[in-house]
């Protein structure tokens, strides 16, 4: 799409790089995109409360901002590794809601093929490794990731989102050294959202940020604010092209918050009403947009059509999902392996 | 005296062992994730927070090894840890510390220590939480000699073997079914113990002996229930320890029933049912045997999220009626 909107209001000069560095219509649909996440997780909530959908799910409302961020500035050959909390992720790197929903119906046409749910959802093509059900899972496969693209020559990066939470496990201090001694591209991407389930980083951690820790491994580590954006997308702009440029990992924390609960049986006894009001307060996706005003590039009534082409989008994709196949129980042990020798 | 007939759910049952065990014993502290003000995953340690503050229950950070190694520690030391994984998928990321250390520092050091730790894991499928949280993974761990391994089926035997196990002076590996934290049974007030390395005879019959684990147990006995009109009489067995294992009742019953199934819900080879079928043929009974094992296990795959295929992983009701009626009809 082409960039039709007057922009000389600011002197390019002027503009921060963020504004700089992607154009209206990638901005656009960066904002497409933190929409999308929203009503697809709203959806996903609502066919879990009808009984619909079965097991767990944990919601990232409220931390859209990251999650789109990190991703704006890579390419599709870009890896990235997800946690239990994936589905931002998952659709940042531009996956398709359908197949997605697929997945959570427990579907043939899933991304997993039904087997994995909301907390294995991956989309390989576009360059996502998976969600993870184990807290701190995916931090070392992303650097096995990197690895394979330095060895493979290529000037790809490998993207790894995890939580607070997370950089307490033993995983995460073993990758991060091993990230850093063999100057591997990976740019780590905390989401600190202040708690791993019910306990707060100040009763889980002795340092006041996660991105402290990269001192350990001597890469450089960066607080961000995890609702705005552009403050995401810049530290992750400079993260790629260090590990682009071959000069190792660099560790970036976003500071933000989940308005819903750790995942469907939460009873918000460890936080305050009044907390989970203040962070609504500051939601990413009204941030943006109002970035998006201020600055010349959307105009209001853009805002309502964009919601409204999320919301179709979404209301389509249960559609589809809904009408999907039931796997064959009699294929059930089928993809344990690749190949399995003579039986 | 005779109590008044008092119901709990089974994770009441483990919440009441926990609170009296504590009570009784200040050496006694719970170590876990989310076991605090959240209550625990499953809600077992509910309020036990607000009775005994945060020294003794006391909420990890998400670091399953160090924990791990942590409760082993203070076992060593003379402090009598319970530790809880909020998965016992996660025991997977502390393996180290529960089977090189736990398992065997009073072995290497010649017998100067105990290490009396236990450690609950909340087991099983059916919750529709896939393949990382919904394993059965007993069968690694009574693989380890220095452990002690048991698999409580009712709310009853979940507070006797877990004070047992507080009280014993070795590890002691708690499995704890997670479809069975909802189901009710009675359970008397007062503090007991139910022996470790005993099972116990669920049902008596004369045709079969089906020999089953935790949730099992309760298919088992219902199948037991649909075979009993069919006019065949099936014993069943809840093994209730998997370590140090109770080879004399099972051996027993298949002298008397000539038959035995075994199902269990971890992945049916290298399970449970191989070594429980090793030791019938090993044993006397062998030559009581008028057909062969019959091993009902999990499928051998990871645990699918689609609830159709969760279901057909494990063994269900209808599985063991059909296997247990197969081998029984075949009788000469
Ligand atoms: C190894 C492991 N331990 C514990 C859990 C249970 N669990 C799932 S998510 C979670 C909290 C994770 O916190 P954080 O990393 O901060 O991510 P957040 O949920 O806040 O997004 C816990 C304890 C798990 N899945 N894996
Ligand atoms: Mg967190």
């Amino acid at each position: 799409m082409a960039d039709t909107l007057d922009r000389s209001a600011a002197p390019a000069a002027n503009l921060r790089p963020f504004y700089q560095r992607f154009s209206a219509a990638e901005l656009k649909e960066a904002l497409r995109r933190m929409y999308l996440i929203r009503r697809f997780e709203e959806g996903a909530e609502d066919a879990y409360t009808r009984g619909l959908i079965h097991g767990t799910m944990h919601l990232s409302i409220g931390q859209e901002a990251s999650a789109v961020g990190s991703c704006m500035d890579l390419r599709k050959s870009d890896y990235i590794t997800s946690t239990h909390r994936g589905h931002g992720h998952c659709i940042a790197k531009g996956a398709d809601p359908k197949l997605m929903f697929a997945e959570f119906f427990g579907k043939e046409e899933g991304y997993c093929r039904g087997r994995g749910g909301s907390m294995h959802i991956a989309d390989v093509e576009g360059g996502n490794l998976g969600a993870n059900g184990i807290v701190a899972g995916g931090i070392p496969i992303a650097v096995g990731a990197a690895l394979a693209i330095k060895q493979q020559k290529r000037d790809d990066v490998a993207l790894c989102f995890f939580g607070d939470g997370a950089s307490n496990e033993g995983a995460f201090h073993e990758a991060l050294n091993m990230a850093a001694i063999w100057k591997l591209p990976v740019i780590f991407v905390c989401e600190n959202n202040k708690y791993g389930m019910s306990v707060s980083t100040e009763r889980s951690m002795a340092v006041a940020h996660v991105a402290d820790r990269a001192a350990s491994y001597n890469m450089p580590g960066q607080v961000v604010d995890g609702n705005r954006i552009e403050d995401v997308s810049e530290a992750v702009m400079a993260a790629t092209a260090r590990a682009r440029r071959g000069e190792g990992p660099s560790l970036i924390e976003c500071k933000t918050y989940r308005i819903r609960g750790h995942s469907k049986s939460d009873r918000n006894r460890y936080r305050t009403r009044e907390e989970i009001e203040e962070w609504q307060a500051r939601d990413p996706i009204g941030h943006f947009e109002t970035e998006l005003v201020a600055h010349g590039l959307l105009r209001d009534g853009e805002i309502a059509a964009i919601r409204a082409a999320a919301e179709g989008e979404i209301a389509e994709a249960i559609e589809f999902a809904r009408n999907g196949t039931d796997p064959d129980p009699r294929e059930g042990t089928r993809d344990v392996y690749t190949t399995l020798g003579a039986a | 005296m005779n109590e008044m007939v008092r119901e709990l759910t089974y994770a009441q049952a483990v919440q009441e062992a926990l609170a009296q065990a504590m009570e009784a014993d200040e050496r006694v502290f719970l170590m876990g994730e989310d076991i605090g003000v959240y209550g625990g995953a499953f809600q077992v340690t509910g309020d036990l927070v607000h009775r005994f503050g945060e020294d003794r229950v006391m909420d990890t950070p998400i670091a399953e090894l160090g924990a791990a190694g942590v409760a082993v520690g203070a076992a060593l030391a003379g402090s009598r840890p319970v530790f809880e994984f909020q998965f016992s998928d996660f025991a997977t990321l502390a393996m180290e510390q529960i089977v090189n250390q736990a398992a065997k520092i009073r072995f290497m050091l010649g017998g100067k220590v105990s290490v009396p730790l236990v450690m609950r894991f909340p087991a099983g499928s059916g919750t529709g939480a896939a393949a990382q949280h919904s394993q059965s993974l007993e069968a690694w761990l009574a693989h380890v000699p220095g452990l002690k391994v048991v698999q409580p089926a009712t709310p009853h035997d979940a507070k006797g073997l877990l004070l047992a196990a507080i009280d014993d002076p070795d590890p002691v590996m708690v499995f704890e079914h997670k479809l069975l934290y909802k189901t009710k049974g009675e359970v008397p007030a007062e503090p007991y113990r139910v022996p470790i390395g005993k099972a116990i005879v669920r049902r008596e019959g004369n045709d079969v002996t089906i020999v089953a684990t935790a949730i099992m147990v309760h298919r088992a006995l219902e199948a037991a229930e649909t075979l009993a009109g069919e006019g065949i009489a099936a014993e069943v067995i809840d093994l209730r320890t998997l370590r140090p294992l109770d080879k004399g009742t099972v051996i027993e019953s298949v002298k008397k029933t000539s038959r035995l199934v075994c199902v269990y819900e971890g992945v049916k080879t290298l399970g449970i049912g191989a070594e429980i079928s090793a030791m019938i043929a090993e044993s006397e009974a062998f030559d009581y045997l008028d057909a062969p094992i019959v091993r009902l296990g999990g499928v051998e795959s990871p645990i699918p999220y689609n609830p159709v295929l969760e279901k057909a992983a494990v063994p269900q009701t209808p599985d063991i009626i059909a296997d247990v009626r197969n081998l029984v009809k075949g009788r000469t």
